[in-house]
């Protein structure tokens, strides 16, 4: 089947026990990095929507910024595709809430965060970006599919993209039935053609359905956790020299990952 | 920059919306200048508007072998899957290219959440959901196109595209760059959205809703009318299809403005349209018809009607449609497709319905009645929250630009 060829050059990674992917390094190297402050920074925000937007938007700027600040890039020029299997949880739990008991109270500012492009929107306010942007989800395929569609639209377009795949943690009885515990967020920024910034060349090929790539120990349990965390063993892969993964791209269609630091 | 797009084929296409099921319907409806609207009788508790209902979405359950997707939203997705052979051409692609090398490219902006505030509606006494609500797959935003992937036994990449208002109109550039990539033969698209309380009372709460049936580019609008439908479309590589209406070319582009509110310069609404027209290889005076996204909110149509009025000449005609079938939000991109491809096909520039007293913004390409006339190209735009703009271009067949 066909493969697409794509350069990393930022990477970006967020969870209550990582700040960032040099944390994720220094743990798959035996060491034990010092979490981050329990709410993502989220430094791209103004100071203004960092206050009040919700930690669905500030984990997804966080990582995102983290990985645009790595590459080197002008965010403004990136195209962003911004995948969540779940979107905003809580919200989705206070809205379901509030429609059951008392609907004309719903809060605007609640519901206007509640669409599932929230993220991406603020993060193209924050950053004055004007590049075609999206979000998208594919249930616990989401990080998958949405390095497909980043993927494509570099080769495709022939342009730089940011991919951010981030989800909280649930709330509420909708979080019974998620079963996300913990929130992880990781950013990728991809580009067509090799240049100074690259850190990593990745060949995506489509295959029949298989399973994920297993895990490292610390960071066996994830996945199930949170289903943004099935980017990791792509993430823990580029913290190596070369290697092949595989992800899910759709519930019957896997992703094989051949990766090489270049 | 952008380099000229090779147009794709429509092989199929139907919608289903409040003014009926199909594309024989719609057509009906339009030429008759009927609207669907209705005074609201949706919402859980009452709301005080008019909203755009499908008829028959209770009545049909799903195959048996579909039943853990049961909910409204895929009731209604079944629903539209039904009209216009569109399952036996789906089943056709499947035969011809293999399932696995079919995409399938949904948009939606709340997917079945309807279903999810009926599970908080009556929790278990220990508050959790009852049990015949424990289907984690229906309260997730990927519950639609996980759900058509089943029903359609495609198993290539699918992938559900939410970005509120202009979702099922993007998907044609999901589906336009995996086929030039050569990751597929053919894409079903499309989208579906269902009437559901978060959308009818969050609107509410920003004030966007009409007590009345909208009235896209009135001097009098005050709001929108809330609507729900289904609508596909088969994409296949033009050799495939030569005598089928194609996609000439799209445009995306975010505002980086306002999270509700537009760019008041209708930036990223031009961009898209910038981007549509180039990849098309289209200068304006070939537009023959634009479907508006004309919500009847009091900004968007402000911008777009300034938009129209420097772009286009007054050849180029334009109208909303959103008075016959409320906005349908996430599934807005592809009814109008749907409409503009009609319009295409049967020559008909649909009149723009609730607009009695034209706001002197919009200029002389507005149609405010249908119009019979030939028409080779229709443009579609798609607006949404987060400032999140598409636009689509669409041909009769053998239109060389």
């Amino acid at each position: 089947m066909s493969a697409l060829r794509v350069y990393v050059e930022g990477v970006g990674l967020w969870s209550p026990q990582l700040a960032d992917f040099a944390a994720l390094k220094s743990l798959l190297g035996g060491a034990t990095p010092v979490p981050p402050p329990a709410r993502p920074a989220a430094a791209r925000l103004p100071p203004n929507e960092r206050r009040r937007a919700p930690e669905s938007v500030l984990l997804a700027v966080e990582v995102a910024g983290q990985a645009v600040a790595m590459s080197g890039r002008d965010a403004a020029t990136l195209a962003c595709v911004f995948a969540s299997s779940h979107g905003d949880q809580p919200i989705t739990d206070y809205m379901c809430a509030t429609l059951a008991q008392a609907p004309a109270e719903l809060s605007p500012i609640r519901f206007h965060n509640s669409v599932h492009n929230a993220a991406v929107g603020y993060w193209t306010i924050a950053t004055d970006c004007h590049t075609p942007s999206t979000a998208v989800a594919a249930q616990r395929a989401s990080f998958g599919a949405g390095l497909l569609e980043a993927a494509s639209q570099a080769v495709a377009e022939q342009r730089a993209v940011l991919l951010v795949c981030s989800d909280t943690a649930g709330s509420g009885p909708l979080g019974e039935v998620t079963h996300c515990r913990q929130p992880f967020g990781c950013a990728l920024v991809l580009a067509p053609e090799r240049s100074g910034a690259t850190l990593a060349r990745l060949d995506l090929e489509l295959t029949p359905a298989h399973p994920d790539s297993a895990l490292d120990e610390p960071l066996a349990g994830w996945r199930d956790d949170n289903p943004s965390a099935s980017g990791l063993p792509l993430l823990a892969l580029l913290t190596r020299t070369e290697g092949r993964c595989q992800l899910a791209a759709a519930a019957t269609l896997g992703l094989q990952i051949d990766m090489d630091h270049v | 920059m952008l380099d000229l797009m090779t147009p794709l084929a429509i092989t199929a296409y139907t919608a289903t919306s409040a003014i009926g099921h199909g594309r024989t319907a719609h057509l009906d409806a339009l030429q008759a200048a009927r609207s669907g609207l209705r005074p609201n009788d949706f919402s859980s508790a009452p709301l005080a508007c008019w909203i755009g209902r499908v008829d028959g979405v209770e009545e049909g359950a799903l195959p048996a072998t579909l039943a853990t997707w049961e909910c409204r939203n895929n009731r209604l997705a079944w629903l539209g899957l039904n009209q216009d052979s569109f399952l036996d051409r789906v089943q056709a692609a499947r035969e011809r290219y293999g399932a696995g090398r079919i995409a399938l490219l949904l948009g939606t902006s709340t997917a079945s959440i309807g279903a999810t505030e009926e599970a908080y509606r009556r929790l278990d006494p220990d508050g959790g959901f009852a049990d015949d609500m424990l289907r984690p797959a229906i309260h997730a935003p990927h519950s639609l196109a996980a759900f058509v992937a089943a029903a359609l036994q495609l198993e290539g990449p699918c992938l559900t595209i939410s970005t509120a208002c202009s979702s099922s109109a993007k998907v044609f550039a999901n589906a336009e760059r995996m086929i030039r990539l050569g990751l597929i033969d053919a894409a079903v698209v499309g989208g579906v959205d269902t009437l559901c309380d978060s959308v009818l009372f969050g609107f509410n709460a920003l004030e966007l809703v009409s007590l009345a049936p909208c009235r896209p580019f009135d001097a009098a609008r005050d709001g929108i009318s809330i609507g729900e439908a289904a609508g596909f479309a088969l994409l296949e590589r033009i050799d495939s299809a030569p005598d089928a209406p194609q996609l000439l070319g799209y445009g995306e582009a975010s505002d980086a403005h306002h999270m509700s509110t537009p760019h008041p310069d209708g930036l990223g609404a031009e961009l898209a349209l910038r981007d549509a027209l180039t990849r098309a290889g289209l200068d304006v005076s070939q537009v023959d018809y634009i479907n508006l996204h004309g919500t009847a909110s009091q900004k968007n149509d402000e911008v777009e009607a300034a938009l129209v009025g420097r772009a286009f000449p007054a050849r180029t005609r334009a109208s909303s449609t959103k008075g016959f079938t409320g906005h349908t939000l996430g599934a807005a991109g592809i009814v109008e497709a749907t409409i503009a491809l009609l319009a295409i096909e049967h020559g008909l520039v649909p009149g723009n319905l609730g607009g009695e007293a034209p706001d002197p913004l919009c200029g002389a390409s507005f149609a405010w009645r249908n119009e019979q006339q030939r028409v080779d190209v229709a443009l579609s735009n798609s607006f949404g929250f987060g400032g999140n703009n598409a636009c689509l271009a669409f041909a009769r067949a053998g239109f060389a630009a």
